[in-house]
């Protein structure tokens, strides 16, 4: 119970803070912080244009957030969750080139399979390397991530590139019949329900099924995994696909919801979001739905900040920068007695008072 | 390819393995400084783009690149201390750490670097030293940059004080044994907050050189990853500081193989040419590793080699 409050609370208060500084470094630039407080607010949840803005941002959020946190609940730190992003939309824009496929919803999960096995592939490798090369999986992810990165730009720009793309390389486009749609005619797309669908599977995932057990297992204490005779290795690579195919999907959506063909604008750093996202929600795969629609509410009130204040469009950055650190801070937290440490002020405040009305008697 | 085209290709990736390997060098320099003491900075990559930015600044407003290389410094060695405080705190995790530093340390160089970004500043002077010889290509590619020697210095100083002196033997026994370190009465957080706080402000050299010298402009895009290839360099070269300078010089050539190309017309797969300092890193990685073994020469209480 003690901990359930500390999950919830540390993170409450250290987000609260993290407004609280970030008010004061825009004050320093001779922006009223309360005004800022509100557009972040209005900017992320203010109306319903508001909200379609963050819940379009908050899908891929989501799913790259998995990324880090299933492998983390296995004990792995996988930081690449962009790589896996990137080579997800490769996936998804090229599968259009290498095979004729029906321009109707069949094709759009075809194409969203081909880039969540991208990811999956893509992260595996980093926990194939840990498992068997001995290999840093945090390095490796990110070093994986650069290299998806250049892979994406050689073929987007080289083999698969739209000739008609000539500022702004591109693919071809994806048919109309292929694209992932608005839900009711809104701006939110069905990705943000795909990214729901996979936080709530891989949740009760972890929670109820024999595998998801081992796997925390595993990540929870080795020792006992290899005692129980687990077999870790092959649990930490399905931690590791399943986390890379959320991630590859997120790519997939991004191509077919928002940008239609693959180029450049798809590296946004969702894949590092991912990561604060994830550690904030304690690699929860449940707490992780309101933590993404938060940081896209920040995300989309960006611009707001913008657009009215004059602020850089970094001071989203800025906030998010407070705010990881923040919540890494408050671990520290945790082990507070604060009963304990209650009984010892206010026993420190009567010594204190009982002091002062000694040093009153003598006048 | 004709003689010339030969020519200005090796002078390319040798001018790139000048130029490309300085911010290298220092990032290497700096984060082995701060593993060996037992710790590990992922952050080095916001402490690379703010020092770049604080250097940039600095240069800008004082009019003067030696200013802005100390500004950079001081920058640098302010974040990596932040770093080595959260670090200090019980439960705190040193890689998620490093990646929150990355985060802020990035977001805070955007954030007050945006009126950066059109103004010139003054450069750090170059050193010419392709005096010798007729061919253009290899005079400018042997233009190198006056913080070189002192990254070489300060390579040779930190070897020597690894190996000979009473304070690089305390940072290596925070980083060898924590244990040893505490039952002599010192304290291995003090030790690793110092060897970290310092690590940062040679990182910050690395951030000066890229923003005063090459490229020598302050934006967004500045790093592409050198801090945090520093990690990988560390390993590669064996937590050793003067075989960092071996791999800074390797790493700068092996990024310039593209733009070398590019230069003779070769444009293809430029691109996957960028890519080559790290496909480089992880091919030494899966080459250096063993699996349930520590790496060789690595401090016993990093968490990054277990």
């Amino acid at each position: 119970m003690r901990d359930t409050i500390n999950d919830i609370a540390l993170p409450v208060f250290a987000i609260a803070a993290a407004l609280l500084i970030f008010g004061g470094v825009v004050a320093l630039a001779g922006v009223s912080p309360v005004e800022v407080w509100v557009l972040l607010f209005k900017g992320a949840f203010g109306d319903w244009f508001s909200w379609q803005n963050t819940l379009q941002r908050a899908a891929p959020l989501m799913l790259t957030a998995l990324c880090v946190a299933i492998p983390a609940r296995a004990g792995l730190v996988i930081i690449g969750g962009e790589g896996a992003l990137v080579l997800g939309g490769l996936a998804c824009a090229a599968l259009p080139y290498l095979m004729p496929l029906p321009e109707t919803v069949f094709g759009t999960t075809l194409v969203c399979l081909a880039g969540a096995l991208a990811g999956a592939l893509w992260i595996a490798l980093a926990g194939w390397l840990r498992q068997y090369r001995g290999i840093n999986e945090t390095i490796s992810s990110l070093l994986l991530a650069y290299i998806a990165i250049g892979l994406f730009k050689h073929l987007v720009e080289g083999v698969l590139r739209d000739p008609a793309s000539l500022n702004k390389p591109s693919t071809n486009a994806l048919p109309e019949g292929m694209r992932i749609g608005g839900i009711g005619g809104s701006d939110v797309h069905w990705g943000f329900v795909l990214g729901m669908v996979a936080c709530i599977a891989l949740g009760l995932w972890m929670r109820w099924t024999a595998s998801g057990f081992s796997v925390r297992v595993v990540g929870g204490n080795p020792r006992t995994a290899q005692l129980v005779g687990l077999p870790a290795s092959k649990l930490i690579l399905l931690a590791c696909a399943l986390g890379g195919a959320c991630a590859g999907l997120a790519g997939a959506v991004e191509i077919a919801a928002v940008h239609t063909s693959a180029n450049a604008s798809i590296i946004a750093a969702y894949g590092y979001a991912g990561i604060l996202v994830s550690f904030i929600a304690r690699h929860h795969p449940l707490a992780i739905i309101p933590v993404a629609i938060l940081f896209g509410g920040f995300g989309a009130a960006g611009s707001l900040l913008q657009r009215r204040l004059g602020l850089p469009d970094a001071s989203v950055l800025v906030l998010q920068g407070i705010a990881f650190v923040l919540i890494l801070a408050s671990e520290a937290l945790r082990d507070v007695d604060w009963t304990a440490l209650k009984a010892k002020l206010s026993r420190a405040a009567e010594s204190a008072n009982t002091s002062d009305i000694v040093k009153d008697k003598p006048a | 390819m004709t003689a010339d085209m030969w020519i200005s290709l090796f002078a390319g990736i040798v001018g790139g393995a000048l130029r490309v390997g300085v911010p290298f060098l220092f990032v290497s320099l700096g984060e082995c400084l701060t593993e060996k003491s037992g710790r590990i900075n992922l952050g080095l990559e916001g402490v690379l783009v703010l020092s770049a930015m604080a250097a940039f600044g600095g240069a800008y407003i004082s009019d003067s690149p030696w200013v802005g290389v100390l500004v950079g410094a001081l920058a640098g060695g302010a974040l990596a201390a932040l770093h080595g405080a959260l670090c200090s705190l019980p439960r705190v995790n040193d890689v998620a750490t490093g990646i929150a530093l990355m985060l802020l340390g990035t977001g805070l160089a955007f954030y007050l670097g945006k009126p950066l970004i059109q103004p010139q500043a003054p450069q750090i002077p170059a050193i010419a030293l392709g005096g010798w010889s007729d061919s253009s290509a290899l005079q400018s590619a042997l233009q190198i940059n006056a913080l070189l020697p002192i990254g070489l210095l300060l390579a040779a100083l930190l070897w020597w004080g690894f190996n000979r002196t009473r304070y690089g033997l305390l940072v290596r026994m925070a980083g060898d044994s924590a244990n040893a370190a505490r039952a002599l009465g010192y304290s291995v957080n003090g030790i690793r907050m110092a060897a970290t706080a310092g690590g940062g402000m040679i990182a910050g050299l690395g951030g000066a050189s890229l923003s005063l010298f090459y490229p020598g402009s302050w934006n967004e895009g500045i790093s592409s990853g050198q801090g945090l290839i520093a990690v990988a360099l560390v390993i590669f070269a064996r937590w050793s500081p003067l075989r960092c300078i071996g791999a800074a010089a390797l790493f700068g050539g092996a990024g310039a193989i593209g733009p070398a190309l590019q230069s003779v017309g070769v444009s293809w797969g430029y691109h996957l040419f960028n890519t080559v300092p790290y496909v480089l890193t992880l091919v030494i990685l899966v080459l250096t590793c063993k699996p349930g073994k520590v790496a060789v020469g690595s401090p016993g209480e990093l968490s990054s080699t277990r």
